[in-house]
């Protein structure tokens, strides 16, 4: 399969990229040079075989239902970009 | 000064030889002094000075130590510490200051260790040379017109340029075990799950694994100890007892089944890199070692399916940095590219945010998976990846059925030049094909310096063990570290 150029700009906007016309160019190439390796893979048989997520099984860990601690809120606000009080602050959502 | 190894540190503090505050002067001022080195992106020499003069107070006046008490450990910028800069090596996270510790963090401060500089890495560990750093490339210490490795490849240069006796790394597809290679220090990748990776900014969350660099087994085994264990806080590490891997580790293995995978021996493979591994072969022959050939057939596509596995998981993690609550912020996100203004403000300002904040090779990474993962294709690429990670862990287990551990090159080249790979991607993919494998098995994987090329350049002789068999490996590396003295030699580098 090959990616065009249309592909990718659509892959950017999904991963939230702003990609200049330049860019879209040079990953375009490199995400096909990329995808022919990758490519490789399709010529494994791997029917009835189960994924493997993990290298070592992982299940799921449950704690006591208990409230523990959490951040206090001057730290949890600490390194946002830009506040308004007790918030994080950002543009309109709504115009 | 060049500093000794942690171990006989440690010896010299008890005699009262030495002291954590001369120790951490003598780095200071050897910081300083190699600084084109590029090893450092933050260190504060008040607050290190600080900390080792309360650890030579706390020996002094008797009080219990930790076992790693005045001991410098330098720490990648890809771990979390209270209130200092953590910024991943990347543009992204300039000003971010975590309000906790990483546990590993933690436990070096309950270890008595003093956290010495957060140390260059590829951005949020995406690399195999530290180019891919917003604070420019590190140095080789053995030859600075050469990569250190990556992604650790500022941790690896840290303790092979005698700048800190041991160092943190993390290891997604081999930062830790490359980079220890071409640097000739030590270096461990431990068992998906030894180690917490809570506070570790996760890059591929199934594959990402903290671990320690250090010059010899000693150091490495004793920074074991103060790493390893479950963590509540990472419902991914695992509950299972941790053997005391110093006290173990000059006993030799009861069994010495050594496997040579011919996979790991193909095309690509330096002659030096190959000359020295074969005679690795023979020094545990000679030490009663059983060699035998076995096969891990999957592994040739290993580097395929992690380029599907590695950018899929990095494509969702890397989604919390749109500059809303932390991280880069764009000032300027208005419209700029055709369609851009039917686009809402704030889905504007984290793309434009996100452009700005990431490097190339981020980018190209968090596309590749989005790609993987879009609707239509994460069966055709995704699944498949992992259909064929279990055929890899498949190809493990039948190969530890029958010896104890596999051996085999780290790196398949010495540290290349500066800039050779930056412009192919796949290349540069490529250093990690020896290594890349473990990851996706969730095995543990351990380099030991084995030779040096020619022209100077460290050579890394890699060992793979079953999952939790890191005293294994270690007491077997250490067979042959005892029979050898590669891990003695430093690199001639001047001040």
């Amino acid at each position: 399969m090959s990616l065009t150029i249309e592909d990718v700009a659509k892959v950017a906007i999904l991963a939230r990229l702003r990609v200049s016309p330049d860019e879209l160019q040079m990953f375009t190439g490199q995400l096909n040079s990329i995808m022919d390796y990758v490519n490789q893979l399709q010529e494994l048989e791997t029917e009835g075989v189960e994924p493997l997520a993990h290298g070592v099984e992982v299940r799921n860990v449950f704690r006591d239902d208990v409230r523990g601690e959490a951040l206090p809120r001057e730290a949890a606000l600490s390194n946002a970009p830009k506040r308004n009080q007790d918030s994080f602050l950002v543009p309109a959502v709504l115009e | 000064m060049n500093s000794p190894t942690a171990t006989s540190l440690l010896t010299s503090m008890k005699k009262g030889e030495t002291t954590s505050e001369e120790v951490v002067k003598g780095l200071l001022d050897r910081a300083e002094r190699l600084k084109r080195l590029n090893v450092f992106v933050h260190l504060d020499p008040d607050r290190v000075l600080s900390a080792a003069r309360d650890a030579d107070a706390r020996r002094k006046a008797g009080e219990p130590l930790g076992p790693l008490a005045g001991v410098p450990v330098a720490i990648k910028d890809v771990l979390c510490v209270q209130g200092e800069p953590t910024t991943c090596g990347s543009r992204m996270l300039r000003n971010f200051r975590p309000p906790y510790d990483a546990t590993v963090i933690a436990r070096l401060r309950d270890a008595g260790a003093i956290l010495f500089g957060k140390t260059n890495m590829d951005e949020f560990a995406m690399g195999s040379s530290t180019e891919n750093s917003a604070y420019g490339p590190t140095l080789n210490p053995w030859d600075e017109s050469r990569i250190p490795g990556g992604s650790s490849g500022g941790s690896a240069a840290a303790v092979a340029a005698d700048l800190a006796p041991l160092s943190l790394g993390s290891d997604t597809g081999g930062s830790i075990r490359q980079p220890a290679a071409v640097c000739g220090i030590v270096g461990l990748k431990p068992t998906y799950g030894r180690v917490s990776r809570y506070g570790l900014i996760a890059f591929a969350s199934s594959l990402d694994q903290i671990g320690p660099f250090a010059h010899d087994l000693a150091d490495t085994a004793l920074l074991m100890n103060v790493l390893s264990g479950r963590d509540p806080k990472d419902s991914t590490s695992v509950d299972s007892p941790v053997p005391d891997y110093a006290a173990t580790l000059d006993t030799p293995p009861e069994s010495l089944r050594i496997g040579i995978a011919r996979e790991f021996f193909g095309e690509g493979l330096d002659p030096e890199v190959e000359a020295s591994v074969r005679e690795a072969i023979r020094v545990y022959e000679r030490a009663g070692a059983t060699i035998k050939d076995v096969s891990l057939p999957t592994s040739k596509v290993g580097v395929a399916a992690y380029y599907i596995v590695a950018p899929a998981e990095c494509s969702s993690n890397l989604a919390r940095y749109d500059g809303t609550i932390y991280g880069h912020r764009a000032e300027d996100f208005s419209p700029k590219y055709p369609g851009e203004e039917d686009i809402a403000p704030l889905v504007r300002m984290m793309m434009v945010s996100r452009a700005e904040g990431f490097g190339p090779e981020v980018k190209r990474r968090i596309m590749l998976g989005t790609f993987a993962l879009s609707a239509g294709y994460a069966d055709q690429f995704y699944n498949k990846a992992l259909k064929v990670r279990r055929l890899i862990r498949n190809d493990f287990d039948a190969a530890f059925k029958d010896v104890d551990v596999i051996l085999g090159p780290t790196s398949p080249t010495p540290a290349f030049r500066l800039g050779e790979r930056t412009d192919d991607p796949l290349a540069m993919y490529l250093s990690d094909i020896y290594t890349i494998t473990a990851n996706l098995a969730g095995i543990p994987g351990l380099s030991v310096p084995c030779g040096l090329t020619k022209s100077g350049l460290p050579i890394g002789l890699q060992l793979l063990a079953p999952a939790f068999a890191e005293e294994k490996l270690l007491r077997t590396a250490r067979v042959f570290e005892r029979a050898t003295d590669w891990h003695l030699r430093r690199p001639g580098i001047g001040s």
